[in-house]
């Protein structure tokens, strides 16, 4: 990269890997951390770096997003590339998984070779495409694992659906081992949430709307962690959403049994009563669910059982979700809200800022492992990728369909206030996001 | 489609009810009876007493909404309901259109919205709708212009119709505060169950829902229900639930509920929970019988007990075009349009 240095100086750093959290300077050069230390003690460069003084605010390692919705090929009335990258480097993300449910699925090298030239052609950060476990996503075949780890997947998933064949499961489990990359499992036992609309529940019964139990998670988490043990394949459980969930993955750790668990911004603040009202925007799967739910997530991402907060950022057009709504897609924008959402938990001091970050940085790269994680993501290590993100912890904003960059302006947010903006984001070492930058 | 024109002799509602104040309504909509108060529910029911004095006449018809357009449009299909809205609004001298719209037309996007907006452009001023689809009718009232009826959405509510059966026994009972009510059948997907239990706990009614366990929501015992229903008992023995009853209402089952696996069989449900006789015997002396209709003959209740002295389901119909006249007629009538 032949891109001018960036001195970044009077923000606190902020980096888990590192266990740092202290007043400090950051170098970047040549798209790497060339130096981080004492404040004005930078080491002088023949060139000299541009400076973003970043006093009372925050700077910490680029956000790894381990699940979202980029929707191209396929859906780019919903999101594309261009602006779903924006809207993650507007939300303080450097890394976006994007998951293999577009038309047509990643279950080929050639879509997975399209989707990363047009991340190279058109987006703005580091896209890691996570390819089919089945062919066509269609829960009977398996994909060409291997082909699409030579292509650049990082994980499979049929994520929007579950593997509901076990055997299928089993084998995606075995195969992948031998690329060590992980398996994302969307669990959901679909004959428990056919129909279903939201969490069932008292507010399900209220609104007269067919309810999805946490125990259609529990259950296939419970499969996939046996088949798992089995087999000592990787296994990622994506969006986890219940107090059930979090159990059954405390007790795996403890056995010893190779899984990993992420759960979203909207599971940790949200609750069911959400949909009151029969707001299309509070509709996503897994449902939104209650506040016990929300009190062992957040146990859970304390003790280290769950991993990685990742948003499931599903976009989705204006005409998806002004319906019915029983026709209403599932699905929340997440990508520009996740910060905001968070830092209400630091603020109502449910998190330390710290255990978010590491949960949005270290956490997920750790969930990849592998290649992601010896080139250096999700710390700012010397010599590491210079992703960056810089953030205002008070700064306030108010979430409105204009504010986001997001095709997708589906969010039970709107018209919330929310503390935690980003101020900018760097990837490779070049500014890809400014506050108030045109 | 127009009415007929107003007749000489046919008081105003104004003459019929003079000294009633309708300060405490506070609705532009009718969507759910989660938010009535007991006031306004009384005052529905002083308004359906008047209406029904105007239905006894020879001329069956005021001109309170002489004007007003009432658009109905049904998604799913009715008899009663949509004929009794029909006859409440004409009752009023209200224009009305009837729109049919086909199930097989509700397709995602925005068809439903397109709808609304042109009844709206066509200037209707109350809209009556029923949905399969819960919570259609919030879509509506926030996007249009219109007051909004809901005349049934999914398994929500179905207020027009929870408050007829109100009517209907206040009209036998004197009052509701402190009565048994018995609601047996498919709890979990009836709209007037839920419209029912809301506004009966409003009145200080006792309500028992009862059914099979698998037609019983497990989320309306207080232990489970959070604050986001009323107290209500659940019990899924018939027997038990009717002891001492003052009303006992079976609800009409859907007979694909078998096919879902949610019955093992149309005879079983017979025979533990028909309103037999036998059962009715628990209930207390003269208590009353119910069904908001179309009742499968033979099922929900035995021919004896539907046909017999304690049964007042035609009354129940009757009553229904009273109260939507008044529905209608609050909605349409004030000063606020």
């Amino acid at each position: 990269m032949s891109n001018n240095p960036i001195l970044i100086t009077g923000g606190r750093l902020i980096d888990p890997a590192q266990k740092l959290d202290k007043k400090m300077d950051l170098l970047l050069k040549d798209g790497h951390v060339f130096w981080l230390g004492e404040e004005g003690k930078a080491p002088s460069l023949p060139e000299a770096p541009t400076i973003l003084t970043a006093r009372g605010k925050v700077v910490c390692p680029g956000f790894i997003d381990l699940h979202c919705h980029l929707r191209e090929p396929g859906f780019e009335e919903k999101e594309t590339i261009a602006t779903g990258t924006r809207a993650g480097a507007r939300g303080g993300f450097t890394t976006l998984c994007c998951m293999p449910n577009t038309n047509p699925p990643l279950d080929s090298r050639a879509v997975v070779d399209y989707v990363i030239q047009k991340a190279r052609s058109e987006g703005v950060i580091r896209v890691l495409p996570i390819g089919c476990i089945s062919q066509g996503r269609r829960g009977e075949g398996l994909a060409e694992m291997g082909e699409l780890a030579e292509a650049g997947v990082v994980g499979y998933s049929d994520d929007g659906a579950p593997v509901s064949n076990a055997r299928l499961m089993r084998h995606a489990l075995e195969y992948s081992r031998g690329w060590k990359l992980p398996v994302i499992s969307h669990c959901e036992e679909i004959s428990l949430t056919e129909g279903g609309q939201m969490n069932e529940g008292a507010v399900a019964t209220r609104l007269g709307l067919k309810g999805m139990p946490a125990e259609a998670e529990e259950c296939m988490a419970a499969r996939d962690i046996a088949l798992a043990r089995l087999t000592g394949g990787r296994l990622h459980l994506a969006h986890i959403s219940s107090a059930g969930s979090v159990e059954l993955v405390r007790r795996a750790k403890e056995k010893g049994i190779s899984v990993t668990a992420e759960v979203t911004p909207h599971h940790l603040t949200l609750t069911e009563e959400k949909v009151m009202g029969y707001d299309t925007n509070a509709k996503v799967n897994p449902p939104l669910r209650t506040r016990t739910d929300i009190a062992a997530l957040l146990q859970g991402l304390r003790e280290g059982v769950i991993d990685a907060i990742a948003t499931d950022h599903a976009p989705h057009a204006a005409v998806d979700k002004m319906c019915e709504f029983g026709l209403a897609a599932f699905g929340i924008s997440g990508l520009e809200t996740a910060l905001g959402s968070l830092m209400t938990l630091v603020n109502q001091g449910e998190l330390e800022l710290g255990l978010v970050i590491a949960r949005l940085t270290s956490g997920p790269a750790g969930v990849l492992g592998g290649i992601p994680m010896k080139s250096g993501l999700g710390t700012l290590k010397v010599g590491s990728p210079a992703d960056v993100t810089i953030f205002d912890p008070k700064g306030e904003w108010l979430v409105s369909e204009a504010s986001l960059i997001s095709k997708g302006k589906n969010t039970p947010l709107l018209g919330t206030k929310l503390k935690g903006k980003v101020i900018a984001t760097i990837f490779g070492g070049r500014v890809v996001y400014k506050e108030g930058a045109p | 489609m127009r009415p007929m024109v107003q007749r000489e002799g046919a008081p105003p509602l104004s003459e019929t009810i003079p000294e009633i104040s309708t300060s405490v309504w506070k609705h532009n909509h009718i969507l759910d009876l989660d938010d009535f108060t007991r006031e306004e529910i009384e005052l529905i029911f002083v308004i359906t007493d008047g209406m029904k004095e105007i239905l006894s006449r020879e001329i069956k018809r005021a001109p309170t909404l002489r004007g007003k357009t009432v658009v109905t449009i049904f998604f799913e299909p009715s008899t009663r309901t949509r004929a009794s809205f029909e006859l409440a609004a004409r009752a009023l001298t209200a224009d009305v259109l009837n729109i049919t719209a086909s199930t097989s037309s509700i397709v995602k996007g925005e068809s439903l919205l397109d709808t609304l907006r042109t009844i709206q452009a066509l200037g209707a001023d109350v809209l009556v709708m029923r949905h399969s689809q819960s919570g259609a009718p919030y879509l509506a009232a926030r996007q249009v212009n219109m007051s909004v009826v809901n005349a049934g959405d999914g398994a929500h509510a179905h207020p027009s119709q929870a408050l007829l059966d109100m009517y209907t026994m206040r009209s036998r009972l004197g009052h509701l505060e402190g009565r048994k009510v018995v609601i047996i059948g498919d709890i979990l997907h009836s709209r007037v169950a839920r419209s029912n239990i809301w506004g009966l706990s409003t009145m200080g009614a006792e309500v028992v829902v009862c059914g099979p366990p698998t037609l019983l929501p497990l989320y309306m015992n207080e232990d489970r229900a959070g604050g986001q229903l009323p107290r209500v008992t659940v019990e899924s023995n018939a027997d038990k639930a009717v002891e001492g009853a003052d009303v006992v209402m079976a609800l009409r089952l859907q007979l694909e509920r078998q096919e879902k696996g949610l019955l093992p069989a149309v005879r079983e449900y017979v025979r533990y929970y028909q309103i037999t006789q036998e059962r009715l015997a628990r209930a207390k002396p003269g208590a009353l019988v119910m069904h908001p209709g179309p009742v499968n003959e033979g099922i929900e209740v035995s021919p004896e007990v539907s046909h017999g002295a304690n049964s007042v389901i035609e009354e129940q119909v009757t009553n229904g075009v009273a109260v939507r006249m008044a529905l209608l007629y609050l909605l349409a009538g004030g000063k606020k349009h």
